[in-house]
């Protein structure tokens, strides 16, 4: 329903032309002259779950070999809550080691990652998470992605029910093309597209991509602002009577250019959960009307909201949905980081969280994690959970079982002292296989905390947590506008630097100094730790020192992240 | 049928004449009268009746694999010719069998393939000599020539068995039998003397009135040779298999500036290699000889290093050689690898000079084990490039044999080639292949069958046919180890399929799972179309390893045709391919 004149995206065109995401997937799967698919398919098989990617790394050394990039797929599975059980587990495990690079990544959406998948492997690989009760369908692509929710919480009964009513929503908000079943599980092929319909997406499915968090405060372990669409539970009394919604968060922008920027969401106001369903899919369905579809770059809901005006989208979703929204609620958070170590909750079971370095499970000489989860899953007989700070969760274990557990993870050295900075920094996959990366992100982060750390002990600073992330390109992945320190790569060695970030999430960054270098970044941080050990109040968190101190000027709205002040 | 003749001044009848009589002719007689007529014309001489060809005519028949046969006999004819003797130069694949009664004077140019089959010209000839149907042959005087590489079991096989055969029918000789090895060139042109010499006793006709007919070009000996070769500069040395690759591939690029040599898609280069610093080393250490040690050789004296690298055959072994060197040693050990037939095929395949030396021990001298060994051969390379895309230089595609074993095993020219730099010199010389070449027509579609280094050629071919335009239809076959690292070319065929050059590009990888898949596999998947495109004119060309996979290339083509056209006309399908000249080898 866009009025403007300006011509649809391409991928529009090959959305249309997919008959419901079907393109020529199952051509480009037969072809055995390349390890890649048909360059419209790279965009169909998002919609699948898969990214082609090839290790850049190898790029040009094969370009003189005259063979092909190396091409292979990122596949990501899709699990609302990020919950799975124990056997879901050992398969993953499985296809980590038989089908990708021996390792399985935890991403900020709660959902397990492989990567290095050859083209031949892709539907066996796919195949088998299926056959474990899993799916890809929809874990990338312009739909409703893997919808985030609470993995621990000392309300247990409450935890559950919004582990409930998320899968419940991601459920009603999945596509339902037959494609995937006939591409990947050689389902009956459909005669004729024309049997098909998409009742909330339609033929195109949505402009952009279009994520959901459910939270309960005042934990913002889902970073609900940074959402398209929000839940914020609302618990009174013990029972959880409703959600307050938000709506219009996102990170995306791109470098220098102000007209793209990150943007926190806005609360609409209260629903009850009965209410839940109608309200998620008027916002899908309005962000599929009034989205642009002539730009992806302005494609969000945010944008949406910003050029509708928050007032009319919300009428409109409250037209749509039936559902007149209550004032909202006084939300607090206090932070965004996961429990460290076990947790007891209130029914008296045991949740023990164990931190994956930038989610990523794999055996080390000193710390073999890929091996002990598995030696885990093995003998657990509760749940696993996936945090959205990339870490999983070892969940319900009994009182007599936690012994046998701690054992496993010293058995697998596992566990070890990490410091706070650590435990909350996030950072995208990064070089060498994203093909939006233009700087190191996970690969480098690791060592550059080290230096940090030691930076921040010499100002006995080291018992003070410091949201830290860091994405290769502007896109956001780790969600890097939300943090007290953000770095986002420009180029192979440069990032630019953000501060201010709010602790809770509430707050965006503001760009602070541009095409750093490691030691750039480093010599840009010593004097600021400097004066925050030196100046800062009780309790008061590096994010809003830099302000107070007149570091860097707050941001209220998204466009100033750039800079402009 | 008609001989066409436009605006003939001659009567309807005597044109008839002339037709009836021209069209029982082969081309050379043909070629010789119209040179007589014309020369009476010149002449101004009364018109007689023409003379036919009394005078006992030759034939130079060549079954050849490369093209080397092909040369010496086509040079041997155009001598011959310019003499004014009366020959006819044939492909035997050309050559109806039958005609073979009617031959009085027959020389006879063929190589040996493999181990020791004939090359696939000679095939029908070969077999028909070789059946009941065979006539008897006593009015026919011939003599052979035998091309073949000593570092195979059957040295000259098919040479050999000619001879023998054609003995058995009742012909004789006319010289005997010469033995040529891979240095075959001087060998050939004593040869050919020996034949002219032979010719003016038996094929000078009678003086005639006749002018000479119009003088043929006699082909010019190559002007580069394993003794005097070009010196190459190496302008790019490319390994082109991936990291994770149990082989090691390299694209190499020569330059040809200044040389003059001009080859075509499908020939091949000749490399003179240096032997590889450990191969001479290790001969030195197993033969317990010092590398300065002087030596004599082709009366020049030399260090004997110098010599085990520049000079002499270390890293391939031959029957005389391990003959030879039994005999020298009395070495008792040899005897029995010597007549097993198997065995020592295998021991050959497997084993280098130092190998023999360390395994049967005895004190040799180095001048004594430097006479029991031939001269270092070249290695010739199928050109992967075309001239038209790369004036003045040509590219290779060598895989480097290096196989760690209970000893080093190095192949000469390919670890020579790979230990060089960008600016180094190679010494080359063409050796053509005009038994391997791009169909004339350049609309006829081909296919093309290349595993490993055998997709060389194709390079060349896309390439000619990517710059001339040629409108054929392409499909091209490769197989190979691995997917991932040993797709051969791999960004250059697919950027061809993607501009519709190649029509079609099927691949075989076998490595890279369970059972093994080759290309013999996906050409029997796609047996129909194959069909299809044989039937509309396609042409076939296989390249590569002799072994196995010519052979099982040449099955699945039989099958296709049982499949296809029938069981019963199955192997006259491929045999009709054959003669008409669209199923090309060119195979090691």
């Amino acid at each position: 329903m866009s009025t403007e004149a300006a011509p649809l995206s391409d991928v529009e065109r090959i959305k249309t032309e997919s008959r419901f995401l079907r393109g020529t997937l199952v051509e480009s799967l037969a072809e055995r002259a390349t390890g890649a698919i048909a360059e419209d398919d790279t965009q169909i098989s998002k919609f699948h779950g898969i990214y082609q990617q090839d290790d850049r790394d190898l790029r040009a050394e094969r370009r003189k070999q005259k063979l092909e990039p190396a091409f292979s797929f990122m596949i990501r599975a899709r699990m609302p809550a990020g919950i799975c059980t124990p056997e879901q587990w050992l398969e993953m495990d499985r296809l980590a080691r038989t089908h990708a690079n021996q390792t399985l990544r935890i991403t900020t959406r709660q959902a397990f990652q492989w990567h290095g998948v050859i083209k031949k492997n892709l539907k066996p690989t796919i195949r088998a998470i299926n056959d474990a009760l899993l799916s890809t369908l929809a874990a990338c692509g312009d739909v409703n992605r893997n919808v985030i929710a609470p993995p621990v919480s000392e309300l247990a009964e409450i935890r559950g029910r919004i582990a409930a009513d998320a899968t419940r929503l991601a459920d009603h908000l999945s596509p339902r093309t037959r494609a995937y079943h006939e591409i990947w599980l050689d389902g009956n092929k459909v005669e004729t597209t024309e049997q098909e319909s998409e009742p909330i997406y339609g033929p195109t499915y949505l402009p952009r991509k279009f994520k959901i968090s459910f939270v309960i405060p005042p934990l913002n372990d889902g970073d609900v602002y940074a959402q398209d669409l929000g839940f914020i539970a609302i618990v009174e009394e013990g029972e959880l009577i409703g959600y307050d919604v938000t709506i219009g968060g996102g990170m995306g922008m791109a470098h220098g250019a102000p007209e793209t920027y990150p943007r926190l969401a806005d609360t609409a106001g209260f629903i009850t959960r009965e209410q839940m369903i109608p309200v998620a899919e008027a916002v899908v369905t309005t962000q599929r009307d009034f989205g642009d579809r002539t730009e992806r770059k302005h494609a969000r809901l945010k944008y949406t909201i910003d050029d509708m005006g928050l007032d009319k989208f919300v009428a409109e979703v409250e037209q749509r949905s039936g559902v007149k929204f209550a004032p909202a609620h006084d939300v607090r958070f206090s932070h965004r980081g996961d429990p460290d170590g076990w947790l007891q909750d209130d029914r008296g079971a045991w949740h023990y969280t164990l931190f994956v370095e930038n989610g990523r499970l794999a055996d080390r000489s000193d710390r073999r994690q890929l091996s002990g989860m598995r030696a885990i899953a093995q003998v657990h007989d509760g749940e696993f959970r996936l945090t959205a700070n990339q870490n999983v969760v070892i969940g319900d274990v009994a009182e007599t079982a936690k012994a046998r557990i701690e054992a496993l993870l010293d058995e697998y050295g596992m566990t070890g002292s990490v410091s706070k900075l650590r435990r909350n920094a996030l950072a995208c996959v990064g070089l060498p296989t994203c093909g939006l990366a233009m700087a190191e992100s996970e690969r480098y982060l690791p060592g550059l905390i080290d230096r940090l750390d030691d930076l921040l002990a010499e100002n006995g600073l080291d018992d003070d947590p410091i949201v830290i992330r860091m994405t290769g390109c502007p896109n956001g992945c780790a969600r890097p506008y939300v943090a007290e320190i953000g770095l986002v790569g420009k180029a192979e060695g440069s990032y630019n630097l953000f501060l201010g970030g709010g602790f809770d999430g509430r707050r965006l960054n503001r760009l602070y100094a541009e095409n750093l270098n490691d030691q750039g970044i480093v010599d840009a941080l010593a004097p600021l730790f400097a004066d925050y050990a030196k100046r800062r109040r009780p309790d008061e968190h590096f994010g809003d020192f830099v302000i107070r101190a007149g570091h860097v000027a707050a941001v209220s709205a998204g466009p100033e992240v750039h800079g402009s002040r | 049928m008609s001989v066409p003749l436009t605006e003939s001044p001659l009567e309807a009848h005597e044109q008839a004449r002339l037709s009836a009589m021209a069209l029982t002719w082969s081309d050379q007689q043909r070629l010789w009268a119209s040179g007589f007529l014309a020369g009476m014309a010149a002449a101004g001489q009364p018109a007689l009746a023409p003379q036919p060809a009394a005078k006992p005519l030759a034939t130079v028949l060549y079954g050849s694999q490369t093209g080397n046969g092909q040369a010496v006999a086509e040079r041997l004819a155009a001598a011959a010719e310019n003499r004014g003797l009366a020959v006819t130069v044939k492909n035997m694949a050309d050559y109806a069998p039958a005609k073979i009664k009617q031959e009085k004077f027959l020389f006879l140019v063929v190589s040996t393939h493999g181990e020791g089959d004939p090359p696939d010209d000679a095939e029908e000839l070969w077999s028909y000599l070789g059946s009941e149907r065979a006539p008897k042959l006593t009015d026919l005087k011939y003599a052979v020539l035998a091309l073949g590489d000593s570092s195979y079991a059957n040295f000259c096989q098919t040479g050999r068995d000619f001879d023998q055969r054609l003995a058995a029918l009742g012909a004789s000789e006319l010289h005997a039998r010469v033995e040529c090895d891979v240095d075959y060139l001087d060998a050939a042109a004593a040869w050919q003397d020996r034949m002219l010499e032979i010719g003016e006793e038996f094929l000078r006709p009678e003086p005639a009135v006749a002018p000479r007919p119009m003088l043929r070009a006699v082909p010019a000996t190559p002007r580069y040779t394993r003794e005097r070769p070009f010196a190459a500069e190496l302008l790019a040395n490319q390994t082109i298999t991936g990291r994770d690759s149990d082989k090691d591939v390299r694209h190499l690029e020569l330059s040809l500036a200044g040389a003059g040599i001009e080859y075509q898609p499908g020939d091949s280069l000749a490399v003179v290699p240096r032997n590889p610093k450990q191969s001479v080393e290790g001969l030195l250490q197993a033969a317990r000889l010092d590398a300065d040690e002087a030596i004599e050789l082709d009366g020049e004296t030399l260090p004997l290093a110098k010599a085990f690298t520049e000079r002499l055959e270390i890293t391939r072994l031959s029957p005389p050689l391990l003959k030879a060197y039994a005999e020298l040693g009395a070495v008792k050990s040899l005897r029995a690898l010597l007549s097993e037939p198997d065995a020592l095929r295998g021991y050959l395949e497997r084993h280098q000079v130092a190998d023999l030396v360390a395994d049967h021990p005895f004190s040799i001298g180095a001048q004594d084990l430097v006479s029991l060994l031939r001269p270092l051969g070249a290695r010739s390379y199928s050109i992967a490039s075309a001239p038209a895309e790369y004036p003045d230089e040509a590219h290779l595609t060598v895989s480097v044999l290096r196989e760690e074993g209970r000893r080093l095993r190095l192949g000469a020219a390919s670890n020579h080639l790979a230990a060089l730099e960008a600016g180094a010199e190679v010494q080359v010389y063409l050796d053509a292949n005009p038994r391997f070449r791009l169909p004339d027509d350049p609309a006829t579609p081909i296919i093309m069958i290349g595993p490993g280094t055998g997709v060389a050629p194709y390079r060349a071919f896309l390439q000619q046919r990517e710059a001339s335009g040629a409108p054929g239809r392409n499909w091209l076959f490769f197989g190979d180890r691995h997917f991932a690292s040993d797709f051969l070319y791999q960004i250059e065929w697919l950027r061809w399929r993607k501009q519709g050059l190649l029509n079609r590009l099927d691949v075989a990888f076998s490595r890279d799972q369970e059972q093994k898949i080759y290309v013999q596999h996906r050409l029997r998947e796609q047996g129909a179309e194959i069909y299809r495109w044989l039937v509309e004119g396609a042409w076939l060309y296989v390249c590569g390893d002799a072994k196995a996979m010519a052979p099982d290339v040449h099955q699945a083509l039989i099958d296709i045709a049982a499949a296809e056209g029938g069981t019963e006309h199955a192997q006259e399908f491929v045999q009709q391919l054959k003669r008409e000249g669209r199923y090309r080898r060119d195979v090691y």
